[in-house]
């Protein structure tokens, strides 16, 4: 008899509840568009906030609302563009995402540090304390503020002390440019051709020369050399236009301290402690 | 009077549901590593326990006991739990569209929550009378919040440390626990019912 009575009650009582609970799904019912979900699925979902929305469902209701264009999603790549214009019955022209780019190559071993930092791992604390431990005060700290602000995984810190962005993950979000507190990473249009003056130091070539082996140093030798006469002088700091530059490798010829590089052979890691060992062994036989 | 006034500092700090009975550890582990995110689990769990011992307790006084079958009370508190958070996301869904944004992803969270089990269960059997049931239901989950914003503000202070490679993340988590949870052992004793 007992169990009969504890079945007959909770079953009663779950019963009530449920219809309850379909009472109310049906008296409290709020329409949806479902364009907004298939938007949400459609987009990376990163919730990176570089379109300028609250996160993805946000710009997801924008962009169904017509009040924002499928390509605002920074970092959703040509199909996925594609896939919300499918979904909204709109024409999108395609459009590849910049790049982002370090543009030092200061790395431990061939730029000076004024001392050792042991405080809290953080490149804006850091550089706060007497102008940073690095000599150059324009130059990367190497504490990883981009690695961590990074969505998509595509910075990483190399083992030369500068970050190393993987171009094939980087979706031009531009976070990393934001949050480094030196500006050292700037966002490049997508393509192969151009030189770069891998450096934004505005100090004298004096000062320059003393912080890092691989600083501009103002010396204007590339600015001469150059037949489209695409490097200006942007105050201490030689500066390529990447529209006018035809990749002749003239001016990395020119360069005394080794500061240009084309786009697709920026000194990677393994570069850099090649150069460190080399110096080493020339150090050892002079 | 005085013993609602007793309540609510017993279970805030004396007998604190996370710290001193260990209640609802997931959530204190789990969503203390942001303040933002500790507030708004906060808001969530004193609105919903508040609700759910209201409910379990005139479900178990005029249902249950009237007919012999206060040995359901698990059960049936799940049940009217479960039931209760979905109701509440539904309307709130409808009628108040910021809330329900606000609280998230928390509201369906809670329903796995065992401090809120605890706290309907523990209203009937200390036997406390319905406004006293309700008043412990606000000052446990109080409590909750408490060791919760506790919590989450030592964490934040904790991301920016330099610690020992062995000691990140979990580890010093729990020892922060521990740590807190002696620290909350200060308050044994002070009061009683």
């Amino acid at each position: 008899m007992l169990i009969i009575y504890a079945i007959l009650a909770l079953g009663l009582i779950g019963l009530l509840f449920g219809l309850g609970l379909a009472v109310a799904a049906k008296v409290f019912y709020v329409e949806t568009d479902p364009r907004v979900d298939a938007v949400k699925e459609a987009v990376p979902g990163a919730n990176c906030g570089a379109c300028g929305y609250a996160g993805c469902v946000k710009f997801a209701e924008a962009v169904v609302h017509g009040e924002a264009e499928p390509g605002d999603c920074i970092p959703a790549g040509e199909e996925e563009i594609q896939e919300m214009a499918r979904i909204l019955g709109i024409e999108v022209s395609s459009s590849a995402s910049p790049v982002a780019t370090v543009f030092c190559i200061g790395d431990i071993y061939r730029a000076a540090d004024n001392f050792v930092y042991d405080g809290v791992q953080d490149c804006k604390v850091a550089g706060e304390m007497n102008g940073g431990h690095k000599t150059c005060t324009y130059g990367c700290l190497g504490l990883g503020n981009c690695v961590r602000v990074c969505p998509f995984d595509a910075i990483r810190m190399g083992t030369h002390g500068l970050p190393v962005v993987d171009e094939e993950k980087c979706t031009g979000c531009e976070l990393c440019a934001k949050e480094c507190p030196r500006d050292i990473i700037k966002m490049l249009p997508p393509g192969d051709n151009g030189h770069l003056v891998l450096c934004t130091s505005q100090d004298r070539g004096k000062t320059v020369s003393k912080a890092c082996e691989v600083g501009c140093i103002a010396c204007r030798a590339c600015v001469k050399v150059c037949p489209q006469e695409a490097i200006e002088m942007d105050g201490k700091l030689a500066v390529i236009d990447l529209d006018k530059c035809d990749d002749c490798g003239k001016c990395v010829e020119k360069c005394p301290p080794n500061t240009i590089y084309q786009r697709r052979s920026i000194p990677t890691e393994a570069d850099a402690e090649a150069a460190a060992v080399e110096k080493e062994k020339e150090e050892a036989t002079a | 009077m005085e013993t609602l006034l007793s309540i609510i500092f017993i279970y805030i700090f004396v007998d604190n549901f996370v710290l001193h009975r260990f209640f609802g550890i997931c959530p204190f582990l789990g969503v203390s590593r942001k303040m933002e995110t500790a507030i708004g689990m906060s808001m969530a769990v004193i609105f919903v326990m508040t609700m759910a011992t209201l409910v379990t307790w005139l479900l178990y006084t005029f249902v249950l006991v009237e007919f012999g079958l206060e040995y359901l009370q698990i059960v049936t508190f799940i049940l009217v739990i479960a039931s209760l958070v979905q109701l509440v996301e539904t309307v709130l869904r409808k009628i108040s569209p910021t809330l329900y944004q606000g609280l998230g992803i928390f509201l369906p969270l809670i329903t796995t929550n065992c401090a809120v089990l605890a706290v309907t269960l523990l209203a009937v059997r200390q036997e406390f009378p319905f406004v006293e049931s309700i008043v412990f239901a606000v000052a446990a989950s109080v409590g909750f919040s408490l060791a919760l914003v506790i919590m989450a503000g030592i964490r934040e202070r904790l991301e920016m440390a330099k610690m020992p490679d062995v000691l990140e993340g979990s580890a010093v988590t729990l020892i922060t626990a521990g740590i807190l949870s002696i620290a909350f052992l200060g308050f044994q004793g002070m009061l009683s019912l």
